[in-house]
């Protein structure tokens, strides 16, 4: 297709699908309405499985099936882009000998900032169901932690403490961990992914059931699945060469 | 102008395809698919909203704006990050293959 | 509408179209990152304190840190 015939393409499309999303638009509830039918179903059904932060609850409780949907969109994902970004046959490794000079102030700011990013993450994680946050935002913050190390200034150090291997195993095992805890539930109550833990007190660290460990579970896969990804493209843009 | 969250939300759709037909660059192209997919979040995020409503965590006072979009566009965000590392792995991939990474360049793409 | 509010969508719509204006990927990084940041914004105005956190780590750390580690590499192919 010529790049003329691909913008008629694209105007007569634009301009349809424009027409329709007006449409569709001018019929939608005004915003900051009164009318929310899922809120004052969900608000209580969260209350009453010891889960104050609600999102947490409608996310590994009441619609913890299309999570499992989600997580599994996530391992495809990251399991695709680790394979694309695996060196070929007609590639090799290098370390560049030289990493370049890193200013000393970002180096100690890097790892004062590292341990202090892990302890903020794995606050994020287990805290899920208490206050904002949880397994997906913890994960990506876990991993971020881990690639300071990089920011701190030593691509070597980072690939020392970063056995990619383990990262992968660990992204496979956790989300496994949310299909058998799935299927516990499946095996005591009759329904799948079921709140089969105490949910304890409204509050407390240990409360509001399997949203607590499904959360640590999502925790352990997007942590995972992010060091799989970011350490594969910081392998292709940095020590990947071809060889001739 | 209680439809201008409606709105930007459309907005961004079609300005993601727009930049996807003009692109000259497949990493630009694989950007601006993430925009489209932002205007979803906004949408989500807007038919939630009620004003004066505070945020879905217990322990606030009054009404809560609706949690189970804020749910969807948790996953959504998280999902179209590592979709977009799916799609620039495989950029890198096609500029191995043909030291290209114009689509007008690429045979492969041509219609 | 709060005026607020008003600014924050404006913004995120201007900011979007800013990032698919850069025709340069490795700007696109910078303003992707920009364009994160008023997305989290306007999150918070909107009482979502859970997006709000996922879309700061997710869209104005990683996704542009890929976005420039994916242009290293092509344009080191060229």
């Amino acid at each position: 297709m010529t790049r003329s015939a691909r913008w008629i393409v694209f105007w007569l499309g634009a301009g349809g699908v424009g027409v329709l999303i007006v449409l569709a638009l001018l019929k939608m509830p005004s915003f900051g309405g009164l009318v929310h039918p899922y809120r004052e179903l969900s608000v209580p059904a969260a209350i009453g499985r010891s889960s104050p932060n609600i999102v947490s609850s409608v996310n590994f409780d009441q619609r913890a099936l299309d999570t499992l949907g989600e997580e599994t969109i996530l391992l495809g994902s990251v399991v695709g882009a680790a394979a694309l970004l695996r060196p070929s046959k007609d590639e090799r490794e290098q370390l560049d000998q030289d990493e370049g000079r890193v200013l000393e102030a970002t180096k100690l700011l890097g790892y004062l900032l590292l341990p202090v990013t892990l302890i903020v993450g794995a606050d994020v994680v287990t805290h899920g169901h208490l206050t904002p946050g949880g397994g997906f935002q913890g994960g990506v913050v876990l991993a971020t932690a881990v690639h300071l190390l990089y920011v701190a200034g030593s691509y070597k150090m980072l690939r020392r403490v970063r056995p990619k291997s383990w990262y992968q195993v660990a992204e496979a095992v956790a989300a496994g961990a949310f299909v058998v805890l799935g299927l516990v539930g499946l095996l005591l109550t009759g329904a799948f992914l079921a709140n089969i833990f105490p949910r304890g007190v409204l509050g407390d660290l240990f409360s509001s059931g399997t949203v607590f460990y499904l959360n640590v579970a999502v925790g352990a896969e997007v942590t995972s699945g992010v060091v799989v990804l970011l350490s594969g493209f910081l392998a292709q843009a940095l020590s990947v060469r071809e060889v001739r | 102008m209680s439809l201008l969250p409606y709105f930007v939300a459309g907005w961004l759709l079609l300005i993601g395809c727009f930049g996807v037909v003009r692109s000259r660059d497949l990493v630009h192209t694989v950007v601006c698919v993430a925009i489209a997919q932002s205007g979803t979040y906004v949408l989500l995020l807007s038919i939630g909203f009620q004003y004066g409503a505070s945020a879905p965590v217990q322990g606030a006072p009054g009404p809560v704006v609706d949690p189970v979009v804020q749910a969807l566009t948790l996953t959504d965000i998280v999902v179209s990050a590592t979709v977009t590392a799916l799609l620039l792995a495989l950029v890198i991939q096609i500029a191995k293959r043909t030291d290209t990474v114009d689509p007008d360049e690429l045979d492969e793409l041509r219609g | 509408m709060t005026p607020l509010l008003v600014v924050a969508f404006l913004l995120v719509a201007a900011g979007g179209t800013t990032v698919v204006l850069t025709r340069e990927p490795s700007r696109q990084a910078v303003t992707l990152s920009v364009y994160g940041i008023l997305l989290t914004l306007l999150f918070v105005l909107l009482q979502a304190p859970d997006v709000a956190l996922s879309q700061v780590a997710v869209g104005s750390a990683v996704v542009p840190l890929m976005v420039l580690l994916a242009v290293r590499k092509v344009r080191g192919k060229r």
